[in-house]
């Protein structure tokens, strides 16, 4: 199997990957924990905003919008 | 006995709206003590005995991660019996509150809301198989539309505290939600509906922006239309046919003299609504008839705006200017409430994150942001006919370059105070619920809180502030601190002397500001000397109450080194105002 891991914030528009891992601090990885970020989490890229702006990602049936500096510390796995 | 309910739930799940449904029309919002948190309360019945009834900030687990959260955690303590209102179509993330709630000992109802979404999605929730696993009642509602909310209700009495499930880890809730889910729920595959797709073109950059410059022209169009009509066909008829007898009568048995000039107007026998300047005229007239019908509208589309799930994306689409500022994309928020009243928009600052954050916007809304007092003020000057006169273009592009001069502040001193002032600006993380039909009754008691604040925070300070003005001006010291900076005004601004009354009562009083304006002799000012006046107006201090609000949200000493930045940027702004557009 040939497998790709990059970071969230690599990843183009409407890709799909898993989430690999979290870094950060501990209160960042339980803010993403208890909306529902986890590891093993399958994410989609919604958007990325111009010039190092916000990525929205979706999963589920929720979308979240986080900044490029979180999505930086979120390896993930592309599909 | 169940004496109080607590509503909780993750943000975003209608548990307002549930809030709406269960309560009666007195509701009542509050602060949390000892904090800058607001929650609502009201009563309902149950079987004829009247119940309690909280609606908790929303929190997406029990260990709090902000002060909202900790609230919400801290009402749980006194709570007979926990609602909890859970999104259907996002059941999993949902349900790692629900199991940190039922591990508790506290009796607890689920409330499955948007069931129906439920079933447009693709979704199969198995609520029976739910309940049995979760030992609790189990109600798939509608809040919405009003569905099952009465089965809510009576199985209020039902709520318990179930005994299988036990303290657990985070890891451990979550391999249990797992399960749960494997159990309970089914999905298929889903395709893509017209919401997603609007979702999609409002949140990405090149679509996004085009919608929502679109979206904000549309609503202020809107608010004006309502606003407009408010004024003529409610507000100015009950000033000027029931009320101004009253005050006629009134003045005639005061007689001319100290009171009459203080309460009534400067000219005896002669009452201009705008123009007179007395507490009972223009001190009532202009916050309850000009900018009340506004603030009225105003909020009405703001809460609209809110209740769709709009402002989210608007907050993704803008992060990026925002965080250049030293905000981050929800810092477009208090600057929307910001431009109906000041007051609120300053308490909105709170949603920001940090010192530094709050600082930096509450500076900001008091240098930048008309509110719509100002807003108003700005348009009456620009289309008077006695001022309109030396007037070269149409009214509205002098009204443009006062509001184009305001945006481009905004962004320097942002820019600038990004830069120094210390602390940090963490980044955007934000919910962008899916869009909803808003509930209107919802809708209409957020923006009824809302006016509530502007009675009740913004208004008598207003008064307070019209007040001492006519005091100062009764027994003469505005006249004599006038006459103290009419120098300053010719020299460094190119204003008539005259200005310096205009400018010094403006501190206290916008309205009296343009009233004064506008009793001067027509050709008193040239086109562009009334855009410096208007644009140093605005920025220069922002009105009594919001400067207490202020106090008490960034404390006395930021306080006063934002009054210092406002007159220095306001001094600023005006010289380099003067050079453009009058020359030396």
């Amino acid at each position: 199997m040939h497998t790709k891991t990059t970071l969230l914030a690599h990843l183009k528009p409407h890709k799909k990957a898993k989430v690999i891992s979290i870094g950060g601090g501990r209160c960042f990885q339980r803010k993403l924990c208890t909306m529902g970020i986890r590891e093993g989490q399958i994410i989609e890229i919604v958007s990325k905003q111009p010039l190092m702006g916000p990525i929205t990602i979706s999963f589920g049936n929720c979308n979240i919008t986080i900044g490029r500096g979180m999505a930086h510390r979120i390896t993930v796995e592309e599909l | 006995m169940i004496k109080k309910i607590v509503l909780m739930g993750n943000p975003n799940v209608g548990k307002s709206v549930v809030f709406s449904r269960l309560t009666g029309a007195n509701v009542i919002s509050s602060n949390y003590p000892g904090t800058t948190v607001d929650f609502s309360k009201g009563k309902m019945r149950i079987d004829g005995k009247r119940v309690e009834i909280i609606d908790a900030p929303g929190t997406y687990s029990l260990e709090p991660s902000n002060n909202a959260e900790k609230v919400a955690t801290e009402m749980l303590n006194d709570a007979d019996v926990v609602i909890d209102v859970i999104d259907s179509t996002n059941l999993e993330r949902n349900l790692y509150l629900a199991l940190e709630l039922l591990e508790r000992d506290i009796p607890v109802v689920i409330a499955l809301n948007m069931w129906d979404e439920t079933k447009h999605l693709g979704i199969h929730i198995n609520e029976k198989e739910l309940k049995k696993l979760l030992e609790v009642p189990v109600v798939p509602i509608v809040a919405l539309t009003g569905e099952g909310i009465k089965e809510l209700v009576s199985q209020i009495k039902k709520a318990k505290s179930p005994e299988k499930i036990k303290p657990t880890s985070e890891e451990g809730r979550w391999v249990e939600i797992g399960q749960i889910i494997k159990k309970v729920e089914k999905v298929e595959h889903r395709h893509h509906t017209i919401k997603d797709r609007i979702s999609d073109l409002t949140i990405k950059p090149f679509t996004g922006l085009p919608i929502a410059i679109s979206i904000i022209f549309l609503a202020f169009w809107i608010v004006r239309f309502i606003g407009e009509n408010l004024i003529n066909y409610i507000f100015n008829p009950i000033f000027e046919n029931l009320y101004l007898p009253i005050v006629e009568n009134f003045g005639n048995s005061l007689g001319e003299g100290f009171f009459y000039r203080f309460l009534i107007s400067q000219n005896y026998g002669q009452i201009d609504f705008v123009e007179s300047l007395g507490m009972l005229t223009t001190g009532l007239y202009v916050p309850l008839a000009m900018v009340l019908p506004y603030i009225i509208a105003f909020y009405f589309m703001l809460s609209l705006l809110e209740d769709t799930g709009y402002l989210p994306r608007l907050a993704t689409l803008v992060d990026n200017i925002f965080h250049k500022l030293g905000m981050h994309g929800y810092g477009i928020v208090p600057v929307f409430l910001g431009l109906g009243c000041n007051v609120p928009g300053m308490l909105a600052t709170r949603a920001l994150e940090t010192k530094k954050q709050r600082f930096i916007a509450a500076t900001l809304i008091s240098i930048a942001v008309p509110c719509m007092a100002q807003t108003s003020l700005v348009f009456a000057m620009f289309s008077d006919a006695s001022l309109g006169g030396n007037l070269v273009y149409a009214p509205i592009i002098y009204i443009l370059m006062v509001f184009t001069t305001l945006l481009i502040v905004y962004f320097i001193v942002g820019f600038i105070l990004n830069k120094y002032v210390k602390g940090e600006s963490p980044e955007i993380f934000l919910e962008i619920p899916s869009y909803r039909i808003p509930h209107f009754k919802t809708t209409l008691k957020k923006t009824w809180m809302r006016i509530k604040w502007f009675l009740k925070d913004a208004l008598p300070w207003m008064f307070l502030g019209v007040f001492l003005i006519n005091i100062l001006y009764t027994i003469g010291v505005i006249d004599f601190l006038a006459n103290l900076f009419e120098p300053v005004m010719s020299g460094i601004f190119g204003l008539p002397g005259e200005t310096s009354v205009v400018l010094i009562s403006g501190f206290l009083r916008k309205d009296l500001a343009v009233g004064t304006l506008l009793s001067f002799p027509a050709g008193t000012f040239s086109a562009m000397q009334l855009v410096i006046v208007a644009t140093m107006l605005t920025m220069f201090f922002p009105c009594v109450a919001t400067f207490a609000v202020m106090m008490k949200e960034i404390g006395i000493k930021n306080m006063l080194k934002s009054a210092f930045i406002m007159i220095s940027v306001a001094s600023i702004v005006g010289i380099i105002l003067r050079l453009i557009l009058i020359g030396v």
